[in-house]
């Protein structure tokens, strides 16, 4: 019988503080909403480093069971230590954004800005609480509300502005996700029929391999995969980041499509490790693989810097599902949590955070020349160096150079995919770490071009935006250091550890 | 036939008719109705899990019952925030298409 562990009230908390900030700037409107925001942001990373600190103490996945109604009956929140580095991941670059935003979004006295100024806070804060949702959730039906909160929060983003162009690209976002949750809707219905639960723990002690679980795990996953952008369902994503304001596009891009990732991965690792099989493993790395040659080849053609940043996602996004195959034990036909998984974790913390940074970075430069064309970058390094060098450190990132954390991440990865002996995988990695290296330094070497006289900037950029960029390029650039440490701890309170 | 095997297999029709109009429907309207579509379906296959799990005296299984409302609820503000979506696009450039290629999508 599961019950509240100590410290599981933080769990409550993680959910509550971002809501009543919602909630508070709805009454209060106006210019408090970006206060709200910005005060309730420290606090929230406090309650994340609260929550990791509590998993990596006691060993163990906190809990804490709503109400007192213990599953199947009641609701539980369930936070093992991949949730834990998810939420302070989250934390991190929301503030980070946050801090970047403040002069975006800075109320200002106009009403018409004033709106503007108080959707993003409030959005902001609902992304963040959602998030906390989907990496908390202990069944299948919370994850579901959770992952439609999250979408209703990020498609206003996309459309601030309210140009048609990206009120299009906002609807077509909606219309991909809403496809998305039916269906994930769909396959929980039938494992309800099926189980006559939906809670994780005791789902995965009950499932067992048959059609009806294969047809409920793949309407599932295609349901997620939609919401991730994994290709091909990636067709709203570069649309979507085309007009969204840098700040929006960098939770987005960083935040927002993790969400649904880390839902396949508690679908396939914890609900049911020993159901996909071998084929089914593979079956997704072919499209991570194809995300990754697809989207870093149409990033190398683009020729404004935010839609090669866009595309660059849509490949980066491919390495998360390439660890599906390289988790998957022949022996026990399973996928079992180990090197593999952790690989899969650190790239998504990594990408969060480079991307973030990158995007972050882009808006700089936009800011300073009044445009983002890859060809017209001459002279920008020269005129804002921190930023160019936050967007170098975020490239070394995705590239995978050591010590950053995608080093980290594509060296578990290419490390699985030998010792399993599954060399395609890691030809795959090695092809988009070079094509990775293409885009990056296409961009770089025009940035850092030579220039007859200084530039002009077109429009002023704050000294702060510039180093909250570079510090979160900084993380993600030095995040593969804590393999120093024992990277173990990702494996701490794994539900279905003990269960099998 | 039995009334759970009916319902369900109305439920799987109005699904399928759900995802094939979601995707082949060009128009957005049609395409918020064909997600509704696809909304009802799964809400019916809710109904039928609940009656085939009819125990202990009661006509049905209480949960997917509790499940359906909140699901009908996230539809709906769904449904709600993408007509909105639809409205503010035809209002800003008289056309509700989402191809930027026709209308004046291509302004900015």
């Amino acid at each position: 019988m599961l019950t509240t562990t100590p410290g599981g009230t933080w769990l409550v908390l993680a959910l509550v503080v971002p809501v009543a900030g919602v909630l508070l700037a709805m009454i209060l409107r106006g210019r408090h909403a970006e206060r709200i925001a910005l005060v309730l942001m420290p606090a929230g990373l406090a309650i994340a480093v609260a929550i990791a600190a509590g998993v990596m103490a006691t060993g163990g996945p906190l809990s804490y069971v709503l109400g007192g109604w213990a599953p199947p009956l009641g609701v539980a929140l369930r936070a093992d230590a991949l949730a834990a580095a998810m939420m302070l991941t989250t934390a991190l670059v929301i503030g980070a954004v946050g801090v970047f935003a403040r002069a975006n979004f800075a109320t200002p006295a106009s009403a018409s800005g004033a709106r503007a100024s108080f959707t993003f806070w409030t959005l902001l804060l609902a992304v963040w609480g959602a998030l906390n949702a989907v990496f908390l959730a202990g069944d299948l039906f919370t994850l579901y509300v959770a992952l439609e909160l999250l979408t209703f929060a990020a498609v206003p983003l996309v459309c601030l502005d309210g140009r048609a162009e990206t009120l299009r690209a906002a609807l077509r976002y909606l219309l991909f996700a809403l496809l998305g949750s039916a269906l994930y809707l769909s396959g929980a219905v039938i494992l309800y029929g099926m189980y006559g639960t939906l809670d994780i723990v005791l789902l995965s002690s009950l499932i067992r391999a048959e059609p009806a679980t294969w047809a409920a795990g793949a309407l599932m996953t295609a349901g997620l995969l939609a919401k991730t952008a994994l290709f091909p369902l990636h067709l709203w994503l570069p649309p979507a980041h085309a007009g969204a304001p840098p700040a929006a596009s960098a939770v987005l891009s960083a935040l927002v499509v993790k969400g649904s990732f880390f839902l396949t991965v508690r679908l396939w690792f914890d609900v049911m490790p020993g159901v996909p099989g071998d084929a089914g493993a593979q079956l997704i790395a072919v499209l991570g693989a194809a995300a990754i040659l697809y989207g870093s080849v149409v990033a190398l053609r683009q020729a404004r810097l935010k839609l090669l940043i866009a595309y660059s996602t849509v490949a980066q996004i491919g390495y998360l599902f390439l660890m599906f195959p390289l988790a998957f034990d022949q022996g026990t036909g399973q996928l079992e949590s180990g090197a593999a998984l952790s690989g899969g974790l650190m790239q998504a913390i990594s990408h969060a955070t480079a991307k973030a940074a990158m995007f972050m970075a882009a808006g700089l430069m936009y800011a300073g020349l009044g445009h983002d064309r890859i060809a017209d970058l001459r002279g920008i390094a020269r005129a804002l160096p921190v930023t160019v060098i936050a967007f170098g450190l975020g490239g070394i990132s995705l590239i995978g150079l050591p010590p950053s954390g995608g080093f980290l991440a594509k060296w578990l990865l290419l490390s699985a995919a030998v010792t399993t002996g599954q060399w395609w995988w890691a030809v795959v990695m090695l092809v988009g770490g070079l094509l990775t290296s293409g885009y990056i330094f296409l961009v770089l070497a025009r940035a850092m071009g030579a220039t007859d006289a200084p530039l002009a900037l077109a429009g002023p950029v704050a000294r702060s935006r510039e180093w909250i960029t570079l510090a979160l390029a900084l993380v993600s650039a030095l995040l593969g250091l804590v393999a120093l440490t024992d990277l173990d701890f990702l494996q701490i309170g794994r539900p279905v550890a003990g269960l099998r | 036939m039995s009334a759970t095997v009916l319902f369900g297999l109305c439920g799987a029709l109005l699904v399928g008719l759900g995802v094939y109009g979601l995707i082949v429907q060009p128009q957005p309207l049609r395409k918020i109705l064909a997600f509704n579509l696809l909304g009802s379906g799964v809400f019916l296959l809710f109904g039928v899990i609940a009656r085939r799990g009819a125990a202990a005296g009661f006509g049905g299984d209480p949960v997917p019952q509790a499940l359906v409302i909140t699901g009908v609820v996230v539809a709906f503000a769904a449904t709600a925030l993408a007509v909105a979506l639809l409205l503010r696009l035809f209002e800003v450039s008289g056309t509700v298409t989402l191809r930027a290629d026709d209308g004046e999508g291509r302004d900015a």
